[in-house]
């Protein structure tokens, strides 16, 4: 059970003079049940990825292999496919139309051809999930604050009960609050449900507090997929490309360079803490 | 009186059922009273629905208050005389650049706010070219916006509204959208208008560590300024910060963190030089 990409290419315009390489010749393998940041510039070619994880794009060159089987196969089911590679656009709640939150969340499981009763067992399942009260259930979803309309919108998709959730961008334009909230609420169901969850961020700092691998992508390959630690590591050229890390591991590297003796690899502010404190304490001795 | 001023604004909106029923009415901004001096970098802050962006699009009349006064460089934004001269002289950028900006071309982007007050063409040019170069985008002007990265599209929305010669430019989250390479590009930019061209700023935000170097900080909640005070004032207060629905920056937290495990550190650490400074004291 797991997400095979081998040797993807996508190229666009392929035929004109403005030919893009959008993906080159990337391999990876996203097993069950892992939690996984997708990093990269603008452009980098991040979302023509998750795009191609649902069989939304098809690749121009290379294979893509879901439970071992080729998506792009003649025979091959697409339909099931997207109910089971669940990928929530960025400000989902732009998809929202229904009249009343509940409605909405139906939507998905109804076309594919559940019955009433499961559709709604779904739909309410869902809904709990991502922790909306039952008095919304029956309001218009655009009465809803922005935050209660994202998680409405991760509901619907949720209700399709995929084994693979992507999220591009689930946080942005949310206040800091509704941040943590809406990630908590993933780790959450993906600690409950054993989901695969990749979160595309330009957060460094909430991949690093969420995830346990990060895959980091530039101008269409593969740069950099290891666990966090590694991976943040390497900031001089992830600032090359127009990332960064976060903060806490600017600061240890500073601290280190002016002569506190502190490990670098450091990636949240829990383990920075334990850290400074661990050669505070050595040091007070 | 400042370049922008507020007294007792308040604004209020009916909410209609989907007959058009009156439901209710909502208070988005509750007697608000700001004054910002001229040159000055004010920061907003607050939690979506907090009221901040309703009160930003009273500085350019986009909004009118229902009561209270606001007032941009002197002139009161219900007084329709002025409207044209308040738009022009409070320009407005926001969160996605993809909509704001229509030009086919970087350059005629940015030139069509001054063409369309009437600026003759060659001093239209002339500030077209200053205008990207103090964004630093002025390498790009012959190129198409859609060949642009995020943070350089909002950079040519800035030079867009700068090109109006406003004395003040009001950014609502104008890196929501962005990657942090973007991020940086977009914060240098607005405080470079602010340190060498004195143009006065009010930037709206969810990224706390943008504003560290704000001369003024407001948060915001249900309508109402909760808190005001420069940076470090602001961030000294985590627990009150988290209640609002907001955060600190890292090091900030991590400072906070740290003193709460008894490490003798100073209030509201904004900055790693600063945590550093105070840690290898404590070292020795």
């Amino acid at each position: 059970m797991s997400l095979i990409l081998d040797h993807v290419d996508y190229v666009y315009g392929g035929d004109t003079a403005l030919a893009v390489h959008a993906l080159k010749d990337v391999e990876l393998v996203i097993p069950d049940g892992q939690f996984i940041g997708l990093i990269g510039h603008t452009g980098s070619g991040k979302s023509t990825l998750v795009q191609h994880l649902n069989g939304l794009i098809k690749p121009t060159g290379g294979t893509i292999y879901f439970n071992g089987e080729d998506i792009h196969a003649q025979d091959y089911d697409k339909k099931k496919l997207r109910s089971k590679v669940g990928l929530v656009f960025q400000y989902p709640e732009h998809q929202l139309f229904e009249i009343d939150v509940f409605s909405d969340v139906c939507f998905g499981p109804k076309n594919l051809g559940l019955t009433k009763q499961e559709t709604e067992l779904r739909a309410y399942a869902a809904l709990k999930q991502v922790g909306l009260e039952d008095e919304y259930f029956y309001q218009s979803p655009f009465d809803l604050s922005g935050g209660q309309k994202r998680r409405v919108a991760i509901a619907g998709v949720l209700a399709m009960k995929p084994e693979v959730l992507i999220l591009d961008e689930p946080t942005a334009g949310l206040d800091p609050k509704g941040r943590d909230e809406i990630l908590d609420q993933i780790a959450k169901l993906k600690e409950e449900t054993g989901i695969t969850v990749i979160l595309v961020s330009h957060s460094m700092e909430d991949v690093a507090k969420y995830v346990e691998r990060i895959i980091v992508m530039n101008q269409g390959s593969v740069l950099f997929d290891d666990v966090p630690k590694e991976v943040f590591q390497h900031f001089r050229k992830l600032e090359e490309v127009g990332l960064a890390a976060p903060q806490v591991t600017y600061i240890m590297q500073e601290l280190r360079e002016k002569g506190l003796p502190v490990r670098t690899d450091a990636t949240t502010i829990v383990e920075a803490k334990q850290e400074i404190l661990r050669v505070l304490g050595k040091s007070y001795t | 009186m400042g370049i922008i001023k507020t007294d007792k604004l308040v604004f209020e909106y009916i909410r209609r059922d989907e007959e058009g029923n009156v439901e209710g009415i909502t208070r988005a901004v509750d007697e608000v009273d700001l004054d910002v001096k001229q040159g000055d970098f004010v920061a907003i802050l607050g939690h979506n629905g907090s009221g901040k962006s309703t009160l930003a699009k009273h500085i350019n009349a986009i909004l009118y208050p229902t009561e209270g006064t606001v007032w941009v460089d002197g002139m009161d934004t219900k007084n329709e005389n002025d409207i044209w001269n308040i738009r022009q002289e409070a320009g407005m950028v926001f969160q996605n650049p993809d909509n704001q900006i229509i030009g086919q071309v970087v350059e005629e982007d940015v030139g069509f706010g001054p063409e369309n007050m009437g600026v003759p063409t060659e001093e239209i040019w002339q500030r077209v070219e200053e205008s990207l170069k103090a964004v630093g985008m002025y390498q790009y002007r012959k190129y198409s916006p859609n060949k642009l990265s995020g943070g350089q599209k909002q950079r040519v929305s800035i030079a867009g509204v700068i090109a109006m010669h406003p004395k003040c430019i009001i950014l609502d989250e104008p890196t929501a959208m962005l990657d942090p390479n973007g991020r940086k590009e977009v914060v240098r930019a607005v405080r470079a208008l602010n340190d060498v061209e004195g143009i006065t700023v009010v930037l709206i935000t969810h990224y706390m560590e943008e504003i560290i170097h704000a001369d003024r900080v407001f948060v915001m909640d249900k309508g109402r300024i909760a808190m005001q005070g420069t940076p470090r004032e602001i961030f000294s207060q985590v627990e009150r910060l988290k209640e609002l629905r907001l955060d600190v920056p890292q090091v900030t937290l991590l400072a906070y963190e740290l003193q709460k495990s008894g490490i003798d550190l100073p209030d509201g650490i904004l900055t790693v030089e600063e945590l550093t400074q105070a840690l290898l004291v404590i070292q020795k």
